[in-house]
């Protein structure tokens, strides 16, 4: 399971390298020979003109870093693949105490590549970007999306869960956010979600693709208050177990506040809430109802699970 | 009506609460008229198990007679008696058609915060905190018992509460302990804990068996019932080294099956050690005291058999995995999947091949169940057992 939106752990390993760029940027500007006294390449003129050239860089790198933008990284990847060939060049013909200073500095930076590489890397897995496109509408205004997915085992014949799943009008009684779906045409749907604040987004959506007993696929019309799509897909379980229900869902959050009202509607915990609607859809098929407690009146429920009611039964 | 609520550490109360009302189609509502204080809900009481909330209503070892019928219920009758398993299970998931009731994939409603700490979620249960469900318990006159039709058994015969009430958690729970032993003829089996739930285990692994039955615990008076349950030898971990008791006593071989019924907040006679786990659980650096399921790896026979019984939250510090892999033992746990017990343990009690009631000490009204709960905690006054009556 996993969510588009940047992770938090991602984000401050990113600050972290903004912050090495900008301290790195301003001591190479301030005082390049030093850097290049403490790298052991004072003896090179060259090294002493390049010097506040790759300070710069590593200022311009610092800003989206700083920003917490992991992506950014990349441009450090390759900055450190110069500098590494330059410093490699350069020790090979140095020796003694320079020679020990430069492996050192080398060292260093061959670190600092390593986390950036890291950062850089794990910035695409989590931002999964062409995932999502490949899923959202063409017509989607969208700087980011938030592209979730949940997977769970239903104890029943795929026809079966293919076609309670196709009851769009029925969705709601296990998403926990959509208020209504009605028909508006023929493969085409009216969703009603609700939003924070009392308000309500609502688009049409057309399904896209349908195979029975594999998959269902469908996206937002344009005009949508937010664009969307999701797809879900029927397996037949291994063992006779039933059917691997997988579903993948993607809402493209624009910028600006339209964008963070879409965060908002998923709240701090996106997965969590696609993998409740798919408990309560489960919950459905194999036992005919929602499961309740008196801690838990709705269901399995993100937002619920960090404020339990008492196991008191209410008056 | 009146329920037992847990304030919070060492505060139970018995107050005035709304009465339940069914919340879907296949509850029923039970009046209670005999209901237990368990082993495990003293780690609520001593505040081990996290996600309580002030006012929880505890109990899980509840019966009563059904007062009101969900539509889904077919099976019942409003009159009919019931005694009502711990575990809520919904019959229809695959963990439930394979018999492993207490891990039904539904019944949990709150399975995402029991994935953060256990991976997967177990079944809902009654009265045990928000992790497994935040259902309301039956230390009250009123339960809401959901999925009624597949939990609760009927008690037709002229049977007393007490003699079927243990059939709801501790008689299958022991049981449970004892059969995933593969108990065969000439076996030793040692029980750690000679608690309500060892107590069961020692008489099961004498039905199902055993050549001799030993209890470990450090109460006099427990080990006394112990032998009254069919132990065969007792030990007192106060006064015996319990390797070396078990190892002279088998010949130097070990148990063949070794049944932790104590679970995390157990104690040892050393108190260097005992102070270590209180050390570390204390500052959160580990969850539970482990003494009785660490004792039990290195005491077992090598091939032999660890049944877990006794109940554990979290995390444990020096777990002998050594001695685990080296000498190719197994071990087997998991709370007790009573539904499937109840048929056959309930032929057993009603055949008279068991009396449950020698374990019971006391029997107070509801309105005593902070009371009993501290005497049962504290082991005053011999008690091994409180049934509360509503």
């Amino acid at each position: 399971m996993s969510s588009s939106r940047t992770r938090p752990a991602a984000r401050r390993t990113a600050r972290v390298l903004g912050l090495a760029s900008a301290g790195l940027g301003v001591a190479m500007l301030r005082d390049p020979k030093g850097v290049a006294r403490v790298s052991g390449v004072d003896d090179s003129a060259t090294a002493l003109s390049v010097i506040p050239l790759v300070g710069a860089r590593e200022l311009l790198h610092a800003l989206p870093l700083l920003a917490g933008r992991p992506g950014w990284a990349w441009t450090r990847v390759a900055g450190d693949a110069v500098d590494l060939t330059a410093m490699g060049v350069a020790l090979s013909h140095r020796g003694g105490e320079r020679g020990r200073r430069l492996r050192t500095a080398t060292a260093a930076v061959a670190g600092l590549a390593a986390l950036d590489l890291l950062t850089a890397a794990r910035s695409r897995r989590a931002g999964s970007r062409s995932a999502a496109r490949e899923l959202l509408p063409s017509s989607a205004p969208w700087k980011s999306a938030i592209d979730v997915s949940a997977a769970a085992t239903v104890n029943r014949p795929p026809q079966e869960v293919h076609a309670r799943w196709h009851d769009f009008s029925r969705l709601p009684e296990f998403m926990a956010h959509v208020r209504e779906v009605r028909p508006a045409g023929i493969g085409r749907w009216h969703w009603v979600a609700e939003a924070p604040g009392r308000r309500t987004v609502e688009w049409v959506a057309e399904v896209v693709e349908e195979s029975p007993g594999e998959r269902i696929r469908w996206r937002s019309l344009p005009g949508a208050d937010v664009e969307n799509a999701g797809v879900v897909e029927f397996r037949p379980a291994p063992g006779d177990q039933g059917t691997e229900v997988r579903v993948r869902l993607a809402y493209a959050q624009p910028g600006g506040k339209a964008g963070k009202a879409v965060a908002k509607l998923f709240g701090e915990a996106p997965d969590q809430q696609v993998r409740d609607d798919l408990a309560r859809f489960k919950q459905i098929l194999e036992t005919g109802q929602v499961v309740r407690s008196e801690g838990t009146p709705e269901g399995p429920l993100a937002r619920r699970m960090a404020k339990q009611q008492p196991a008191v039964p209410r008056s | 009506m009146r329920a037992t609520q847990w304030m919070g550490k060492n505060h139970v109360e018995v107050n005035e609460v709304p009465d339940p009302r069914l919340l879907n189609d296949r509850d029923a509502i039970v009046k209670v008229t005999s209901t237990a204080i368990c082993g495990s809900d003293l780690h609520l009481y001593d505040g081990f198990i996290p996600t309580m909330k002030k006012g929880d209503i505890l109990g899980h070892e509840f019966m009563g007679e059904v007062v009101e019928v969900g539509r889904g219920v077919s099976n019942l009758r409003v009159g009919d008696r019931v005694v009502v398993p711990f575990p809520i299970a919904c019959g229809a998931c695959n963990a439930c058609e394979r018999g492993l009731f207490s891990v039904c994939e539904n019944s949990n409603p709150n399975a995402g915060m029991a994935e953060k700490l256990w991976g997967h979620s177990p079944c809902g249960i009654f009265g045990y905190s928000h992790l497994v469900g935040g259902y309301p318990g039956g230390q009250a006159e009123y339960a809401r018992v959901p999925f009624a039709d597949v939990g609760p058994f009927k008690v037709e015969d002229d049977l007393t509460d007490e003699q079927v009430l243990f059939l709801t958690d501790i008689f299958p729970t022991g049981y449970m302990g004892a059969e995933m032993c593969d108990i065969s003829p000439g076996d030793v089996v040692a029980v750690w804990g000679a608690g309500p739930v060892g107590l069961f285990a020692v008489a099961s692994a004498k039905m199902l068996g055993a050549e001799r039955v030993v209890a470990i615990d450090r109460f006099g008076y427990r080990l006394d019932k112990a032998r009254e349950a069919g132990a065969t030898d007792v030990l007192n971990y106060e006064e015996v080294d319990v390797l070396d008791a078990l190892n002279e006593l088998t010949a130097g071989r070990g148990p063949d099956g070794c049944i932790d019924a104590v679970g995390l907040e157990a104690t040892h006679p050393t108190t260097a050690v005992d102070a270590y786990d209180r050390a570390k659980t204390a500052v959160m650096a580990e969850t539970e005291r482990p003494h009785a399921l660490r004792e039990a790896i290195m005491a077992c026979r090598s091939g032999g058999t660890v049944s877990v019984i006794g109940v554990y939250g979290g995390l444990m510090d020096k777990f002998p995995v050594g001695s685990l892999m080296n000498r190719s033992l197994t071990v087997r746990t998991g709370q007790a999947h009573v539904h499937r017990y109840l048929k056959p343990l309930y032929e057993k009690i009603r055949d008279g091949e068991i009396d449950p009631t020698f374990l019971i000490s006391h029997t107070l009204p509801l309105d005593r169940a902070p009371e009993g709960y501290r005497m049962f905690r504290d082991k005053e006054d011999d008690c091994t057992k409180v049934v509360l009556k509503p």
